[in-house]
């Protein structure tokens, strides 16, 4: 058992952890309320660069939250890649099929939705 | 080769010690769990995203949604939520401390640590019934059109007003129907304090006022003002006064909005229950000592695997409902 053969506090490595989430969504909260408008009324692969921000420093946060937290760092290999890998692509082939429907939906029902009376 | 394999000429069906992905039973079966309420989550969130890109000119603005903290007035948007944000977080801290010091067996420690992330999750929870509550009671009013769609009125300055800020009811002969009053077998919710009729009167009167649509304008990512004019022709097709927020309109915009807020927070929310129903009874087997003879904390490291889920789900409800 990994835990076992090391018994040593990893306190000091948890608080980091913390200080490093908390800074992210400091940030995130800070861009949130500012929004600047050359991140946020700009377009880059096919949404504002703000909310590629946005999701990248959640990524970062899961990352933390699934490494540090969850321990998957001390997992082995193949315990991480059959959670991680597995969750990554369905979710990722979900959103693409969900996301380009949505724009589809979008595109075809805008020109009959009235807006002079 | 990296993942177990039961090589050895020992019995391991009937439960020897071969670990597939060398992990115990039971955390392999949390992560089972984990991976498949995962994709769970996943579904309701693509789920909101297809029809936010559906409705991507006319989705409300979370900013202009969630712009309340309590005990102050005025127009804070974000705040509250980083709040919560940070008491999940700072709850799972405090688990995963319970968890290290479970690895060391001290006892105390895990009891206290845990303790203090079932008041992390009490204080999330409750921080979420009073953003329900502000959400539901509204805080503007608005007028739906026939065909659904919100109108919103702002002041010169392209600030939003409240209805009663301009409007004066007179209260008419129309009474709420209730089941004692009237068909004993139904009733109806109580009646808005205003008609559409007054609002329009109202704002008349009162040459200041303009209607805010749902359209936002994507150049600026505002929501679109109309003029005077156009105000009282959209008025025209009004059919009724609401204020706040449920399954069936929304004073903030598309209906679709509140319903997947509901549902996606109100399912987190449940999780965030569940997880302190869970780790309110580790927590009583941590303080009998039943892991101290089990000699083994591996319960709370399960627990502490959920806790830290329902976590890494509110990061994502977090980013997607008022972040993008």
């Amino acid at each position: 058992m990994a835990h076992e053969a090391a018994h040593e506090s990893h306190t000091a490595l948890i608080w980091k952890v913390f200080i490093f989430l908390s800074i992210i969504t400091i940030v995130e909260v800070a861009f949130g309320i500012i929004k600047p408008a050359s991140l946020h009324l700009t377009s880059f692969l096919g949404t504002s660069p703000l909310n590629w921000v946005f999701i990248i420093l959640t990524l970062v946060k899961a990352y933390g939250i699934t490494w540090y937290f969850m321990h998957m760092k001390e997992e082995k290999a193949s315990m991480r890649r059959s959670v991680v890998w597995t969750s990554v692509f369905l979710i990722c082939y979900l959103g693409a099929l969900l996301l380009i429907e949505g724009s589809y939906l979008n595109e075809v029902m805008t020109p009959y939705v009235k807006w002079d009376y | 080769m990296e993942a177990n394999v039961a090589t050895t000429k020992e019995q391991t069906w009937g439960g020897g010690d071969s670990k597939p992905l060398g992990s115990s039973y039971g955390k392999m079966m949390i992560w089972f769990f984990i991976v498949s309420d995962a994709l769970t989550f996943s579904g309701f969130i693509i789920a909101y995203g297809a029809m936010r890109f559906k409705f991507l000119e006319t989705w409300p603005i979370a900013d202009e949604v969630f712009t309340h903290i309590p005990f102050v007035h005025g127009n804070y948007p974000m705040y509250y939520v980083a709040f919560m944000t940070f008491v999940l977080i700072f709850s799972s801290v405090t688990m995963v401390l319970a968890v290290d010091a479970g690895h060391r067996m001290q006892k105390n420690k895990v009891a206290w640590y845990m303790l203090a992330t079932i008041i992390g999750g009490i204080v999330f929870v409750g921080s979420q019934a009073w953003e329900w509550k502000t959400f539901i009671n509204g805080s503007y009013g608005a007028v739906q059109m026939h065909d659904g769609k919100i109108l919103q009125f702002v002041d010169d300055t392209g600030h939003q007003i409240t209805l009663e800020s301009f409007v004066t009811a007179h209260h008419g002969e129309r009474t709420q129907h209730e089941s004692t009053n009237g068909l004993w077998f139904t009733s109806e919710a109580a009646l808005p304090e205003f008609t559409v009729a007054e609002v329009t009167e109202a704002f008349k009167a009162n040459s200041a006022i303009r209607v805010r649509t749902e359209k936002i304008d994507m150049t600026t990512k505002s929501k679109e003002i109309l003029s005077r004019e156009a105000s009282l022709n959209y008025l025209a097709e009004g059919k009724a006064v609401i204020k706040g927020a449920d399954l069936k309109s929304n004073e903030y915009g598309k209906t679709l909005f509140a319903d997947f807020f509901f549902f996606i927070t109100g399912f987190h929310g449940f999780h965030v229950l569940s997880g302190i129903a869970f780790n309110i009874i580790i927590f009583f087997n941590v303080i009998i000592g039943t892991y101290e003879k089990r000699k083994s904390y591996e319960m709370v490291e399960k627990v502490g695997l959920y806790w830290h889920f329902v976590d890494l789900v509110w990061v994502f409800v977090f980013t997607f409902f008022y972040l993008v």
